[in-house]
């Protein structure tokens, strides 16, 4: 259901020279675009965004890393080398609005992006979710039920903490139907997954454990049939952390994208 | 009358002396660089009232907000007893304010309720770091002198009740007996309980009173002029500390101006950087810092609640949040040490990394904010470790080998991994 992709995915290229103008365009992100797990849940975007009739694009091979883990490990020449070259991509392109499916770019583009001259109305897919939920274009029906299910959110850093951003993805949830238990550590208190500040890209210091196991137990204490995620490094460091404690039979670890797109059966 | 002229003295000397030592303390705050943090006043002046004055951030934990609350509000109001305690020591009066009638009684029967609050929440304090020994409150970065500091404000805030306490009591029981000088005024809630601990002589009362009064005072000045030696500063501290946070999105990292001119000349030939004095890129030491970072320093109160939700801390890395500001504290004071010596410019051979923060512990920060958010008075450690990080990356190219090969893939192929831009789509096209 969510493996195939039978829509055309349009790039901006192609809508220029169509003559044409995406209301929204789609930033999908290094992970998103390469890592096998993350491709899932860019797919189900893309769904959700052709299921409701947005007119959207993606860059494509024009999008390249905001910066980000640049940033966060010390580069500051190599952020700000990236920023410039994509913000000339998007202003080229006249783009105003973008969503973003993970929080690091959104984060990025939202808060770094115009002090180096890219203003854009930057959201993140959760946000597009609630919105669309609150507009009446997305429902939880058709698809299969979550009626009962044990769900658990596990707040992104960069989404929670960084931009308060805490409504939105338990928006995507609640109309599911499903018991959501929240972790002892949530929203402004939320545990990290252990993949922020480049975390993502080296082995962790030595300590006594790693930042996912602790957090994946936390989550394992709400018996959860789901562990829901809303940012690609999340999704990898929780994965791992479910198949460390050998738990990936009975739990699954699901995108807020991927669980709308089950519950409308797109 | 001696005693009006060493009290006018004493006090004259403890202000001198405080006043002198805060200008140190701004001086080394100034060895920071710059940093513009005046826009949006009306929005400041709001952060500061809900999160200092109000202490919004607190209820997180709400024991420890409670003991905390009863103790803030005990010390503020009870110094009104000090603005009494100063006219009378000046004048030679005694109780220069009785004349308010219940007021007066009313006021120091809830001065005593609260010094009664103080007390017992000091001891509490105590007890929690000595004897329950929370994890928070016993970390490795509190051996020593920071250990003895916070048992040293705890034990002199117990002093001071009591001496407030014992003071009321034997003025109280001087009254009864119609000693001269001491008019009937007040009331006594909590001290009347320690009357019958106290000598019956008039002669022995008044010299407790006056030793307890004397106790007291000086106490409260000594005190003030321990506060730049101490984490206790935060009384003072907090309030500046809170105007000036940040009040951007925590995600929101600063864009750094100097690198923004390189960046564009690089893209665009045509482009003039304005003139900027060269400085180093990052911090390697506290004057590559902005004056934010070492306010910061001087504000925290060590009380760890940064360092208990540090995931890397949690699951036993080396980094502390809580040691990082400390850190940035003790090189800012070994640093005004040298100004103080041998005049600005020396080079000790230190710097705040590697003499004071290593390499692991700035590499073990997840940036995920949990510290920036839990402390109750805006301290950002997270802007210290990314400015060290900034230097040991662009000065140095000092990284672990992982993330240079992952600032080498951004700069190859435009994504942290390796893998080619032209396959940058393939997830559209493979299924």
């Amino acid at each position: 259901m969510s493996e195939k992709l039978n829509i055309e995915v349009p790039t901006m290229a192609e809508m220029i020279a169509r003559g044409e103008e995406p209301e929204i365009l789609f930033w999908v992100g290094c992970a998103g675009s390469y890592d096998e797990r993350a491709q899932k849940t860019t797919r189900d975007i893309c769904k959700i965004l052709h299921h409701v009739g947005i007119k959207y694009a993606v860059l494509g091979t024009e999008e390249s890393c905001t910066g980000d883990p640049a940033k966060r490990a010390g580069n500051e020449f190599l952020f700000q080398m990236q920023a410039m070259t994509n913000i000339e991509v998007l202003n080229g392109y006249n783009i105003k609005k973008i969503v973003t499916g993970c929080p690091h770019c959104f984060n990025t583009i939202k808060n770094e992006y115009p002090g180096l001259g890219g203003n854009y109305d930057v959201i993140h897919h959760t946000q597009l979710i609630q919105d669309l939920i609150n507009d009446g274009k997305l429902k939880a029906e058709g698809g299969e039920s979550f009626k009962g299910k044990k769900i658990t959110y596990h707040d992104p850093c960069y989404l929670g903490r960084a931009n308060g951003i805490y409504e939105a993805p338990r928006k995507a949830l609640e109309i599911l139907d499903a018991q959501l238990v929240e972790m002892k550590r949530c929203k402004s208190n939320g545990l990290c997954c252990g993949a922020g500040g480049a975390q993502m890209f080296k082995e962790p210091e030595k300590g006594n454990k790693d930042i996912n196991i602790e957090r994946i137990e936390e989550a394992l204490e709400t018996n959860p049939n789901i562990i829901a995620a809303g940012c690609p490094f999340c999704m990898t460091m929780l994965s791992d952390g479910v198949k460390m404690k050998e738990q990936n039979q009975n739990v699954q670890v699901l995108d807020i994208a991927e669980i709308t797109v089950r519950a409308n059966g797109l | 009358m001696i005693s009006q002229i060493l009290f006018i003295a004493i006090t004259l000397a403890a202000i001198a002396l405080f006043s002198l030592n805060l200008k140190k303390v701004i001086r080394n705050i100034r060895i920071g660089k710059a940093a513009d943090r005046t826009d949006q006043p009306q929005k400041r002046m709001m952060t500061m009232i809900r999160v200092a004055l109000g202490q919004s951030k607190m209820v997180v934990r709400p024991i420890p907000a409670a003991l905390h609350f009863v103790v803030y509000i005990g010390f503020v109001i009870i110094n009104i007893e000090v603005l009494e305690i100063m006219i009378d020591g000046i004048f030679g009066t005694h109780r220069v304010f009785g004349g308010l009638g219940n007021l007066y009684n009313f006021l120091i029967g809830s001065f005593e309720i609260l010094a009664l609050g103080v007390w017992v929440g000091c001891a509490i304090f105590l007890i929690r770091r000595n004897i329950l020994k929370l994890k928070r409150l016993n970390s490795p970065e509190l051996k020593g002198w920071p250990k003895s500091d916070a048992n040293y404000i705890l034990i002199t805030e117990i002093l001071l009740m009591t001496a407030f306490l014992l003071m009321n009591a034997a003025d109280a029981k001087l009254q009864d007996l119609g000693a001269h000088h001491y008019i009937t005024a007040g009331s006594f809630p909590v001290s009347q309980f320690l009357q019958n601990l106290l000598p019956a002589s008039e002669g022995s009362l008044i010299a407790i009173e006056r030793g307890c009064w004397w106790f007291h005072i000086l106490g409260i000045l000594a005190f003030l002029n321990y506060l730049p030696y101490s984490k206790h500063f935060h009384i003072l501290f907090a309030f500046p500390n809170t105007y000036f946070s940040n009040l951007e999105p925590k995600g929101e990292f600063t864009n750094m101006q100097s690198v923004t001119n390189e960046v564009k000349a690089m893209l665009d030939p045509s482009f003039t950087p304005p003139e900027t004095e060269a400085g180093r890129f990052g911090a390697k030491d506290v004057n590559d810092l902005s004056w934010i970072n070492l306010m910061n320093a001087y504000t925290c109160t060590e009380c760890g609640r940064c360092t208990s939700v540090c995931p890397a801390n949690i699951t036993g890395k080396l980094l502390s949040p809580r040691k990082i500001m400390m850190d940035t504290r003790d090189r800012m004071e070994e640093v005004g040490k040298n100004i103080d010596k041998t005049g600005a410019g020396f080079d000790d051979g230190k710097s705040l990394i590697d003499s004071y923060i290593t390499r692991e512990e700035i590499w073990a920060c997840t940036s995920c904010n949990a510290c920036v958010e839990a402390c109750p008075i805006n301290i950002d450690p997270l802007a210290i470790i990314t400015d060290l990080r900034r230097y040991a990356v662009m000065e140095e190219s000092q990284a672990p080998a992982s993330i240079n090969a992952m600032l080498g893939n951004i700069e190859n192929n435009g994504a942290p991994w390796k893998y080619s831009p032209a396959d940058r789509l393939n997830w559209a096209k493979e299924n």
